[in-house]
């Protein structure tokens, strides 16, 4: 089984955000791998392997494709160091794409490499825009499974049922395959992934994706990395999202510690008027 | 000029609140774009909803064909783009609840459409302002295809107000219905008699200091006395503690009622990014460091053992007094 993995670099969300020239200052900004794409890979690699026995199903690829500026390599060898087996890095400056392009540039791909699955993170953290998973499943005309908190693998490997979270519960919905999965925050979770050869009493660590081991980054730095232009996969630098500009909310008022309890709702009720 | 084609999720025979806000963002997106609200209906039960749709828009189209069960984006995005084209509408908007999120990028990529997601303010008929960054910044975007998706933040918009007079109600045909292959299989529902989380005018939500799920009882208490929903930080949600739908932040709810507490919880910026626009928010907390208290209005540090307990019974000892 061949997985799909698109993965985007995202300014640390930990750094505070700052404004030069009425748009969002990354001037020695420090870049990690989007959360939701590192938990894409880590539901790619569970897929994929025994995770009792640490050993990889025969058979299985990941690829991963990053759309992004020439430095974004430094996060797409972090991909690969955690376990995917090769990448597809289409060079662009980030004001020269938009989704629309993102999808263009992955449909192109999609139809070279023929994945049987394509999962990805449901949003990246920046931009958090949350469009580019249900976007290629549109033009690819395929089935979509987002928000994916738990996913189980059919026996005959045909169809995936994904327990999405909704609005006022979870959904389960079956896809078959290919089709595009979308991951949310519980897919790391200690139990989420059946693939049906992992044993059901195997217990991942539920903190999140993996960390590259130091056998991983050694080998990361020999697996093959294409490197592409937008125009190598049809694509046009040319965006239909323009950014005009990006402020700072004003900070709230500072409030107030108040010394009990009798006090607290004396004061929502009196001066706050919510009770 | 041109129509703006708004997609209204409803329940039995009233829209959702969250359908509400759509419209209301809808009717000030038709003046800008000098065109008329069309609100859409599709699937099970549409029919019996449009008369309620049509109390809030002059034009009310309504899906409704057996062989369309219940939503998949894969079958319901395919009737969106087609009524869009059908309605010349140049704006398709969805409020940002779980099924607008993963229908409308699907419509957005059939249209060929420019999709601004999460918007927070309609800037001019093509230009929005959306929240970026976990909500520590504000993007102004332009998109500039001929036809626009976007998804409005339900706690951004007032609810829209009834119209003086009723709408037109018209049926549409589903057409080709092909789920590719997707099938609905169930849904695993938290019933619950407290409000939506999405609207309530009161939240009071737990953390990682609770500990465990029994300990949420007293919260709950808290939460049925003031009519309240419950909410939870991702800390409590990933620890099994209450259901994942509790949860509110960047990546959960964005809620922003009138009253948020927010009882043992620290304060990260992703849960910060979900309720930072409530009115008066409230923290109880035992550790005074804790950034949570550096958004709160009020804030008692004290544990939660002790305070919760003391805050209902003050609560109720005010409510008599009235």
């Amino acid at each position: 089984m061949k997985i799909l993995v698109p993965v985007k670099r995202v300014p640390d969300p930990t750094q505070k955000a700052k404004i030069k020239d009425g748009h969002i200052d990354l001037t020695g900004a420090s870049w990690i791998v989007n959360t939701f794409d590192e938990y894409a890979i880590e539901t790619a690699l569970r897929l994929l392997e025994n995770g009792a026995d640490n050993t990889r199903i025969p058979g299985g690829e990941i690829v991963v494709v990053s759309i992004g500026p020439d430095d974004a390599a430094k996060e797409i060898r972090t991909c690969l160091a955690m376990g995917a087996d090769r990448a597809i890095h289409v060079v662009a400056k980030d004001d020269e794409i938009d989704a629309l392009i993102v999808v263009k540039v992955l449909q192109s791909i999609i139809a070279a490499e023929k994945p049987d699955l394509i999962v990805m993170g449901k949003q990246a953290v920046d931009g958090d825009a949350n469009q580019v998973g249900q976007m290629l499943a549109g033009k690819l005309n395929l089935a979509q499974a987002t928000f994916a908190a738990t996913i189980e693998l059919a026996a005959d490997k045909q169809s995936l049922t994904v327990g999405r979270e909704v609005d006022g519960g979870v959904e389960y919905k079956k896809v078959p395959m290919p089709s595009v999965v979308t991951v949310d925050l519980r897919i790391v979770a200690s139990k989420s992934v059946k693939n049906g050869v992992t044993p059901e009493s195997h217990v991942y660590s539920g903190e999140g994706a993996r960390l590259p081991s130091l056998k991983g980054i050694m080998a990361a730095k020999k697996k093959p990395m294409t490197i592409g232009k937008l125009a190598d996969y049809g694509a046009e630098p040319q965006p239909v999202i323009k950014e005009l500009s990006v402020t700072l909310p004003p900070p709230r008022a500072a409030g107030q510690i108040v010394a009990d309890i009798p006090t607290l709702v004396k004061k929502l009720a009196d001066e706050a008027k919510v009770l | 000029m041109g129509n703006v084609l708004a997609y209204c999720e409803f329940n039995g025979p009233a829209l959702r609140s969250s359908a509400l806000a759509n419209l209301a963002f809808a009717r000030t997106a038709a003046t800008a774009h000098a065109g008329d609200v069309v609100a859409l209906l599709v699937g099970p039960g549409a029919q019996a909803a449009s008369a309620d749709a049509a109390r809030y828009a002059p034009k009310v189209v309504v899906v409704e064909d057996a062989a369309l069960g219940h939503y998949l984006a894969e079958t319901y995005a395919p009737i969106v783009a087609r009524l869009a084209k059908e309605h010349g509408a140049t704006l398709v908007t969805a409020t940002a609840t779980s099924m607008g999120k993963d229908l409308l990028p699907r419509v957005a990529a059939l249209l060929d459409a420019g999709m601004a997601s999460d918007i927070a303010k309609l800037a001019s008929k093509d230009t929005f302002v959306r929240p970026i960054l976990a909500g520590n910044a504000y993007s102004t975007v332009q998109v500039t295809t001929p036809i626009i998706c976007v998804t409005p933040r339900q706690s951004e918009f007032e609810p829209a107000a009834p119209l003086p007079g009723a709408g037109t109600v018209t049926a549409a045909p589903a057409g080709a219905v092909d789920p590719l292959g997707a099938a609905f299989v169930r849904l695993d529902a938290q019933k619950s008699d407290r409000p939506d989380l999405g609207d309530a005018k009161v939240v009071v939500s737990g953390g990682r200091g609770m500990k465990t799920g029994e300990n949420f009882k007293v919260l709950e208490e808290l939460a049925d006395l003031l009519g309240a929903a419950m909410g939870a930080s991702r800390a409590a949600t990933d620890a099994g503690m209450v259901p994942a739908d509790w949860q509110v932040g960047q990546t959960g709810k964005i809620v922003a009622p009138n009253l948020y507490f927010a009882v043992a919880i620290s304060g990260a910026i992703q849960h910060l990014a979900g309720m930072k626009g409530s009115k008066t928010i409230v923290a109880i907390n035992k550790n005074k460091d804790e950034p949570i208290f550096q958004v709160a209005d009020y804030g008692v540090i004290a544990e939660w053992e002790k305070a919760i307990p003391e805050l209902i019974s003050e609560i109720k000892k005010l409510k008599a007094s009235r």
